[in-house]
């Protein structure tokens, strides 16, 4: 957590070339989705919005194909809770795409290869990563955040990933010590806190467009 | 979508006016927070209580915060604490649930404690039966399971509208990173009152009133 200094700031960049083509001709002098557009401080929020947006853009899509082609011997309570999950996730990146408006990063190629969607273990294992990985990212990103409103709405939708994390682990485990959050939560009782350069490569292997971010001091 | 994406931000909007005030003055505290003393959250907490305003130790209003969150803790811990050692209560499937949660609780309070030093107030005295309401709470497993679930909402809830205010300060990372952890608790405790564990796409602050005025009851 060390590069969380207000010195360091993170910000993104999109190493698709269109993509930073089609981005570098609209944004904002001070929004740092590419290298040649860095951040200095007190800019960043658009950049920390784009990368919820990514993660949301990746979870909407997954769970949209899962509940698209359910798999194997999926219960009418799994379904329900998936398919609840999957409007979250819709929810949360329309209204990101919408406060970001003109500012928002295009949609992401997603590449679920890697997902066997018609079987219970691999679908439901990839939910447990992708949850986890937006929680630790939005607990991250709070603090990159200088608008108070952009605040609000990221506590507002990092809570809903925690429910849908523990939703995910009572599936695969019962509702034990998983459920609670299991090996996610130190022993201080904390969750994970993430810079989007521990994020964006555990993202990487889903997504085509290639996202990175670079911590500038 | 755009409809519900309105209405979202009309339900959060209420609560938006103080915080962004809040905001704008935290923007000073965050430059006058050396920032080698931004490292990892545990530490932060506790360099923030004894080094990062040596003068007049933590800024009040992130004293405020902190005992206020310190207090909600408290009351979780000690039911969880009176829930688990409970004969009989908790069936066995569940018990590894309540005692993992119940650890979070008081690890959540081991933490404030530390990081407020001296300023941390005292745990309340509490009535986990609410005056009677709920004598069975500790015999009766479907009322304890509920209380537990509105503990948790009202954690989740009590945390997210104290974001705003502890903005640009290190503590807001570790504050997150509880909040994220009451809101895996909900989530697992609310199925077993057969209610689903989230509430809506996005979850709702509440103000520090609100929240005292849910958890008054409890307070003996």
């Amino acid at each position: 957590m060390s590069d969380f200094t207000p010195t360091r700031r993170h910000v993104l960049k999109w190493t698709g070339v269109a993509t930073t083509l089609a981005i570098a001709g609209s944004v904002l002098p001070n929004f740092g989705i590419s290298q040649a557009l860095a951040a200095d401080l007190g800019s960043g929020d658009i950049g920390v919005l784009n990368y919820a947006y990514a993660l949301e853009q990746l979870e909407a899509a997954f769970y949209t194909q899962v509940v698209k082609t359910p798999y194997k011997g999926i219960t009418k309570a799994e379904l329900r809770t998936l398919t609840a999950i999957r409007d979250h996730e819709v929810a949360h990146r329309q209204f990101l795409k919408k406060a970001l408006g003109k500012k928002a990063i295009p949609g992401l190629e997603v590449n679920f290869s890697a997902i066997d969607f018609t079987s219970r273990k691999s679908v439901l294992g990839t939910a447990d990563v992708f949850e986890n990985l937006g929680i630790g990212a939005y607990n991250g990103a709070g603090q990159l955040i200088e608008n108070v409103d952009y605040l609000a709405a990221a506590g507002s939708i990092v809570s809903v990933e925690a429910r849908h994390a523990a939703a995910i682990a009572e599936m695969l485990s019962g509702a034990g010590r998983e459920a609670a959050g299991g090996d996610h939560v130190d022993a201080n009782g904390l969750d994970a806190a993430y810079s989007p350069a521990e994020v964006l490569p555990k993202a990487a292997p889903f997504i085509k467009t290639p996202v990175t971010a670079n911590s500038l001091v | 979508m755009t409809n519900q994406n309105d209405f979202i931000l009309d339900a959060i909007d209420p609560d938006l006016g103080e915080r962004i005030d809040m905001g704008k003055r935290s923007l000073f505290l965050r430059r006058a927070v050396p920032a080698a003393l931004l490292a990892s959250a545990p530490l932060v907490l506790a360099a923030a209580s004894t080094e990062a305003f040596a003068a007049g130790g933590l800024p009040q209003k992130v004293v405020d915060v902190l005992n206020f969150a310190l207090t909600l803790e408290y009351l979780e811990a000690a039911f969880y604490k009176a829930g688990n050692s409970s004969n009989g209560l908790i069936p066995s499937k569940y018990r590894a649930l309540f005692r993992t949660i119940g650890q979070h609780e008081t690890a959540h309070v081991a933490l404030l404690q530390h990081a407020l030093g001296s300023a941390a107030v005292k745990a309340p005295k509490v009535d986990f039966t609410a005056g009677g309401k709920y004598a069975d709470v500790f015999s009766n497993f479907e009322t304890f399971a509920t209380l537990s679930a509105t503990f948790e909402d009202l954690g989740v809830a009590a945390y997210k509208g104290q974001a705003g205010n502890l903005a640009g300060t290190p503590v807001l990372t570790t504050a997150l990173q509880i909040h994220s952890v009451e809101a895996r608790h909900a989530s697992a405790v609310r199925p077993l009152v057969g209610k689903a564990g989230y509430i809506s796409a996005f979850d709702k602050p509440k103000t520090k009133k609100q929240v005292l005025a849910a958890a008054t009851p409890f307070l003996a």
